[in-house]
């Protein structure tokens, strides 16, 4: 190699004299390409310094905060994966888990279904359908502060409007708040009001793309609409389908605002933590008790739960895509 | 300051954000104090102090020309806290004179001493003696120092409906019910009367919590000992407090209202839901905020059951020890809680005064929303027969545990004996 390098290169030696525009013609199609070269990644640049500001750094500095004892208001210290330990052993944290996983399956799931169902009717040829759906993504739209206000008041025990009605039943006041089952269920449906219409239009816009000669032809062959939705709709939805899944699930396990607003701003979730998540655990921890370090250690195994749900939905997904 | 820890109105979520961005904001830098050139005083409370409602800091500015006064305030105090602890761990965004709650001073006197001014060093020295005994030394490091001066006190009575214990049959003079109500267990018989001839959807009393911490108000040692150690396991007055409460609550003495957090608590004021509540002296404005003219007449204060003397909450005035202008402050903070000015909020906002001097010149009041109770008598007679009150710096987890536990007694039926042994197990494990 070294040998080669020392022979002149052929030509070089004996180029005519005047003929210099050569080199300077190369170094600026050099900085051509260079340009063509990097320009894509200079146009990409300021999303990564943002995500690696505001996204990665407190990632990894919530990582080194969740390995020391960390109280609001005093210094760091180090104690290693003790906070870690301290959590797994902790039957507050089981709980909250636990309360994340029922009050996830009774908000997504309803929702979900009923999201379907609305897209469906709104498929069809109806008169004022863009009021229709204009006002169904009205909930999307509003505060989560002032929809769970409003829901804390909807449900009261001793004035509530659901308990009023129930009273027309001749059923006894029931305490919503305080039951265990009953401020989960209380929680899903402000959860419910929220995002159906969200998840609907989604499922509308999955059907519009659906095409219109499948369902002419299903309807020749004799199907009914029922059949059609079976055969047609849900078929041709599935993607749209999945993606709703695991934007919900993730929704769902990050759940906050509405038990901590529906609890008074209280970060119990309830006399018996009923409905204290996951979230509600980690905000109580770092603001309520101030252990900033134990907190850290929350949100990082959340965050590795959420990521273990999504590669769960995607292979699921995969594999229904393989069998299919 | 009404501890109203467990605000209802905040929008947490909102704070959550605006904590995340105010630990990122950076104070300004200081004007240089020299004399003649103005000084800008930052001044950054919770709740309702009432200095700017009465107009103090206006007062204020144009008596002393060349003060400016920059005012904030955080309605809850549990979102102000963290976001003060967080700017004070930065070193940057403190302002001149902030709010320290009592719960929390202690924390402050264990573990932040290096963080707030001695005062003993500063003009408010001579403020520190004019304070009722017990109000002072909770704001003092086991060196000396002080670290705060008292703004109010929250003595106790107990406040009830008389138009609802008329109808039961129950005196409804202040003093003929304190005659009938010599203990706390007296307390929960006469309640049994009144359960049994009460309007209907008309409790007692309005959350066992409310009354465990009514009973445990007048105790000296609570959840820890004069050596700083976690006691509350141990201690029989905690215990038996939390017994009393559950048997009231178990036996449907109570509405199950969880206090600032239940919607139906608000509401249950001009309702009737329930007939007495625990009062400390700042509960008197809020009944009246929430009961509305609607309500004149119908409420009624007296003493604790017994006539003990009981304190619930309070606030002190400190100064950060990154402050450029700890003498203007410190100047401030001594008008303010000066026993005149004291004697200004409490006619106004309710917050009752601290030192001995506000306390003379309050101790005739009488409040015609309540019937004209003697409210100043009262509330004067608990300040001064109340303990100095040991408090400690995880005070606050303990009695979230307690309360929480008793409201599980009253709404999901569990036992006292277990409530009692998860509350313990959840302290143990925050704590411990």
């Amino acid at each position: 190699m070294t040998l080669q390098l020392d022979h002149p290169v052929p030509g070089a030696a004996n180029r005519p004299p005047g003929a210099g525009s050569a080199p300077s013609l190369s170094w600026r199609s050099r900085l051509y390409r260079w340009e063509g070269r990097s320009a894509p990644y200079l146009y990409v640049a300021p999303f990564f310094l943002v995500f690696a500001a505001f996204g990665l750094f407190p990632l990894i500095y919530t990582a080194w905060i969740s390995l020391h004892r960390y109280k609001l208001g005093s210094r760091m210290s180090w104690v290693g994966l003790d906070n870690y330990g301290w959590l797994f052993t902790d039957p507050g944290f089981y709980n909250s888990l636990f309360k994340t996983i029922t009050i996830g399956i009774l908000s997504t799931v309803p929702q979900l279904l009923l999201a379907l169902g609305l897209a469906h009717l709104l498929n069809y040829r109806l008169r004022g359908r863009t009021f229709l759906r204009v006002a169904m993504l009205m909930p999307y739209a509003t505060s989560v502060a002032a929809a769970t206000l409003v829901f804390a008041l909807i449900f009261g025990r001793d004035a509530g409007v659901v308990n009023g009605l129930l009273g027309l039943l001749g059923v006894d006041p029931v305490d919503w708040r305080n039951g265990d089952w009953t401020a989960q269920i209380a929680i899903s449906v402000i959860v419910i009001w929220r995002w159906t219409g969200y998840n609907a239009l989604i499922y509308l816009a999955g059907m519009q793309s659906i095409s219109q000669d499948l369902y002419e032809a299903a309807a020749l062959d004799g199907a009914s609409r029922w059949q059609q939705f079976v055969h047609v709709t849900l078929p041709g939805l599935r993607p749209t389908i999945l993606f709703t899944v695991v934007v919900s699930t993730i929704g769902a396990s990050q759940l906050f605002g509405e038990p901590l607003l529906f609890g008074g701003g209280q970060a119990n979730g309830g006399p018996v933590n009923q409905y204290q998540t996951l979230g509600l655990f980690m905000y109580q921890q770092g603001w309520q008790y101030g252990q900033l370090g134990r907190a850290a250690a929350v949100a990082w195994v959340m965050f590795l739960l959420i990521i273990g749900l999504v590669l769960l939905n995607t292979r699921l997904a995969r594999r229904r895509r393989e069998v299919s | 300051m009404p501890s109203f820890r467990r605000t209802t109105t905040t929008v947490a979520a909102v704070a959550v954000t605006a904590l995340a961005l105010a630990a990122c904001g950076s104070g300004d830098a200081a004007a240089p104090a020299g004399s003649g050139a103005p000084v800008e005083l930052k001044v950054s409370l919770f709740g309702t102090f009432g200095y700017d409602e009465v107009g103090l800091f206006r007062q204020y500015e144009a008596e002393h020309p060349g003060v400016k006064i920059v005012y904030e305030s955080t309605q809850g105090e549990d979102k102000y806290w963290p976001a003060l602890q967080t700017r004070l761990s930065s070193g940057s965004g403190v302002a001149d004179v902030q709010g320290i709650e009592v719960a929390r001073i202690a924390d402050v006197t264990t573990n932040q001493a290096d963080l707030w001014t001695d005062l003993r060093d500063t003009p408010a020295k001579d403020a520190i003696g004019r304070y009722i005994d017990w109000k002072e030394p909770a704001a003092t490091t086991a060196d000396g120092a002080v670290l705060g001066l008292g703004t109010d006190i929250g003595p106790m009575g107990v406040c009830y409906r008389s138009d609802l214990l008329g109808q039961a049959g129950l005196p409804t003079e202040p003093t003929a019910l304190a005659a009938q109500m010599p203990t706390w267990d007296a307390f929960l018989a006469l309640g049994e009367k009144y359960k049994a001839a009460a309007p209907a959807g008309s409790a007692w009393h309005d959350s066992a919590g409310g009354l465990y911490n009514a009973i445990i108000s007048s105790q000296q040692e609570i959840y820890y000992n004069r050596s700083g150690q976690l006691v509350y396991s141990t201690n029989p007055a905690v215990r038996s407090a939390f017994d009393t409460a559950a048997r009231a609550g178990q036996s449907g003495l109570t509405a199950k209202l969880e206090q600032f957090v239940d919607p139906g608590w608000d509401a249950g004021f001009a309702s009737g839901s329930f007939a007495t509540i625990a009062c400390p002296s700042w509960m008197i404005g809020y009944i009246k905020g929430k009961a509305g003219d609607a309500g004149a007449g119908k409420w009624n204060v007296t003493t604790l059951p017994g006539g003990v003397g009981g304190n619930w909450g309070g606030s002190y005035l400190a100064i950060p020890a990154s402050s450029q202008h700890k003498d203007e402050a410190a100047q401030l903070i001594t008008w303010l809680t000066d026993p005149a000015q004291q004697a200004k909020v409490f006619s106004s906002a309710g917050n009752f005064p601290s030192t001995t001097g506000g306390i003379d010149l309050v101790s005739g009041a009488t409040d015609p929303y309540f019937n004209n109770a003697p409210i100043g008598k009262i509330f004067t007679a608990s300040a001064k027969a109340a303990p100095v009150q040991i408090l400690g710096p995880e005070d606050g987890v303990v009695k979230n545990a307690m309360t929480q536990s008793l409201l599980a007694v009253e709404t999901s039926g569990t036992s006292p004996a277990d409530a009692w042994t998860a509350a313990a197990a959840k302290i143990q494990n925050q704590v411990g």
